[in-house]
């Protein structure tokens, strides 16, 4: 009985520890390949250096149409407001009690503007914006607030080369606990 | 570790009390005494006055009850137990955020149904059939994983709060906001998740473990996204499937989020789809035009990501009104994006004196801690204060240390001392004190 009960014991210990070092050597490996066309599909993403920026081009008088018909109702007459986040001015106002965060006064890249109004902008129907209207939408915004000329393109090449006004002034704390 | 420092029962009772002797935690450890919440003292003015008290029998008692039921709801009498302080974008429904009622609940854990919520653009209506999670970039092999497949990886689970890196925000104001802890303090909120280690898929798909950074991005309609280092990554962070015991609430992210312990919130994307292994971070719009902490002097700090050690007294707490004088309980939450917590001490005059508070096992890192403390009060208005320590030997700050240190422009990361003024008539309020 007792010999029993131990064989029993030896018996589920064999079956669990090999269980337990096939799994430490082995993970379940159930993704499947992703092609280059279903990962470029996916890939809105778009860092400072402009990587995966797409064909496409606007300048700000396409963008005034584009913002009239898609944005103003939420941002304002020229990006001043209200409803929802002012997107124009603010300059200056960083250190006074009532600071105004806009593109201009506070924004650090310009690709971030046209990644942030491709993947969720207008608010009502994200990702339906062609990527011209992207960039001359982007180009309006930065023209209003001062940071390009009212003939500068934005596309592919130009985007990554603007020079925010603000983007000296972050400082980045990680990897530094922040206690 | 708490590494002991968190009071036994036998140094709580050798423990003298603060606040000229009217702070003791020993007497409920002592006496055994229930736990006097004003909760209690409200849900007894609810009783039929005369139906249920001796000699007479209750109603509930003298019929069959209620049918089984397929899922629980709380008690009717609970349901003004609800998030608080719902506030959405205009002209939108779902992007903004809502609290927990931090002052209505007890313990460690938040039900799923009162976890704080913060969208950007609405919750997803996902059908997890239909979802895909694809991780890319700096990959020897790009990986597609349904939610089946995931379902299927080892899983880990662990206790960890989730804080929003705006909570408290009100506090910077010039003035202390008149509103109830939960609306103050609420975008905090601790769970049980269960769910596979990141690092197990990011080895599948062969990421160069030189690569600093990781895009996660939501499958919302914002597809609100932030860049993540690979250390943490490849650290303790994992892909929650569970919260609670259950499948993640939609609200939560459902069919899987990330979970990165300790970080601001908004990093432990929701609904996530996408991973890209990177050289750099993206600077996304949610970790440049928001999320960053902007100082006094025009700076702002960036990649601000653990929620530094804070506490508050849930209860009393205003609208949590004391019913005259007595014996109380002082109760709150303690937790840190460090590590543990070590230690709360809690004050009755305004900070003068401190008592240790006795922490409620388990105290576990990156999660909720619980304090407890009994508090003899005369009735004289005063202050109530709690302050926690982490085990990096971090302690909480004062406000005036705080914004001396940050300003008042920051928005966010406000983890400062919380002041309750009571007054005569047993009311609460919020002061900066």
């Amino acid at each position: 009985m007792c010999m029993r009960s131990l064989a029993a014991v030896v018996m589920v210990l064999v079956v669990v520890t090999g269980y337990t070092s096939s799994a430490a050597q082995e993970t379940p490996n159930l993704g499947r390949p992703a092609t280059p066309a279903e990962s470029a599909g996916w890939d809105i993403s778009i860092p400072p250096d402009g990587t995966g920026l797409p064909p496409g081009n606007g300048t700000p008088e396409q963008g005034a149409v584009v913002y009239t018909q898609q944005c103003q109702s939420c941002h304002g007459e020229q990006g001043a407001g209200k409803p929802n986040d002012q997107l124009v001015g603010g300059q200056g106002t960083l250190t006074s009690k009532s600071p105004v965060r806009t593109i201009g006064s506070y924004w650090p890249y310009a690709t971030t503007v046209f990644d942030y109004v491709r993947r969720a902008m207008p608010y009502t129907h994200s990702q339906s914006l062609a990527h011209d209207e992207v960039y001359a939408v982007t180009a309006y915004l930065l023209h209003l607030n001062g940071i390009i000329g009212p003939q500068d393109a934005m596309n592919a090449q130009t985007l990554p080369q603007v020079k925010m006004p603000n983007r000296d002034n972050f400082m980045v704390v990680y990897p530094t606990k922040l206690k | 570790m708490p590494q002991g420092r968190s009071p036994s029962q036998d140094q709580v009772l050798a423990e003298p009390g603060a606040g000229h002797g009217r702070l003791d935690r020993r007497v409920f450890l002592k006496q055994g005494i229930a736990l006097l919440g004003a909760g209690s003292l409200a849900a007894g003015a609810l009783t039929p006055a005369g139906a249920a008290d001796p000699p007479d029998t209750p109603p509930w008692m003298q019929f069959p009850g209620a049918p089984l039921s397929g899922y629980g709801s709380p008690a009717t009498y609970e349901s003004n137990v609800t998030r608080t302080l719902i506030q959405a974008q205009p002209g939108t429904t779902g992007s903004g955020a809502s609290r927990t009622p931090l002052e209505a609940l007890d313990g460690m854990i938040t039900p799923s149904g009162l976890h704080f919520e913060r969208h950007h653009s609405g919750i997803p209506d996902i059908d997890p059939a239909k979802h895909r999670l694809l991780i890319h970039g700096l990959v020897k092999r790009p990986l597609i994983f349904t939610v089946d497949g995931l379902l299927r990886y080892p899983m880990v689970s662990h206790l960890y709060f989730l804080e929003c890196s705006g909570n408290s925000r009100p506090m910077y104001g010039a003035t202390p906001p008149t509103l109830t802890c939960g609306q103050v303090h609420g975008l905090v909120s601790c769970s049980e998740w269960t769910g596979v280690p990141l690092r197990l898929l990011l080895e599948e798909a062969g990421a160069d473990p030189n690569a600093p950074w990781l895009l996660a991005e939501g499958a919302d309609s914002a597809a609100m996204s932030r860049s993540v280092p690979m250390a943490k990554a490849l650290d303790d962070a994992f892909l929650a499937l569970y919260q609670n015991g259950e499948r993640l609430r939609p609200e939560n992210g459902y069919p899987v989020r990330l979970l990165l312990p300790g970080y601001e919130g908004n990093m432990s994307v929701k609904w996530l789809r996408r991973l890209k292994v990177m050289p750099t971070p993206t600077m996304t719009k949610d970790e440049t035009s928001k999320y960053t902490d902007l100082q006094a002097d025009g700076k702002a700090l960036m990649f601000t990501f653990p929620m530094a050690v804070k506490s508050v007294i849930t209860r009393p707490s205003p609208g949590v009104t004391l019913q005259g004088p007595g014996l109380y309980e002082v109760s709150g939450i303690a937790w840190s994006g460090h590590g543990a917590i070590t230690k709360v001490e809690v004050s009755a005059d305004g900070g003068q004196t401190w008592a240790e508070a006795a922490l409620s096992a388990p105290v576990l890192p990156r999660a909720l801690t619980r304090f407890r403390t009994a508090w003899q009060w005369n009735g004289v208005p005063t202050v109530l204060k709690s302050r926690a320590t982490d085990d990096t030997g971090t302690v909480q700050p004062t406000r005036d240390a705080l914004v001396a240190a940050h300003g008042t422009n920051v928005s966010y990361h406000y983890n400062a001392i919380q002041a309750w003024q009571v007054e005569a008539n047993g009311e609460v309020k919020n002061v900066y004190a």
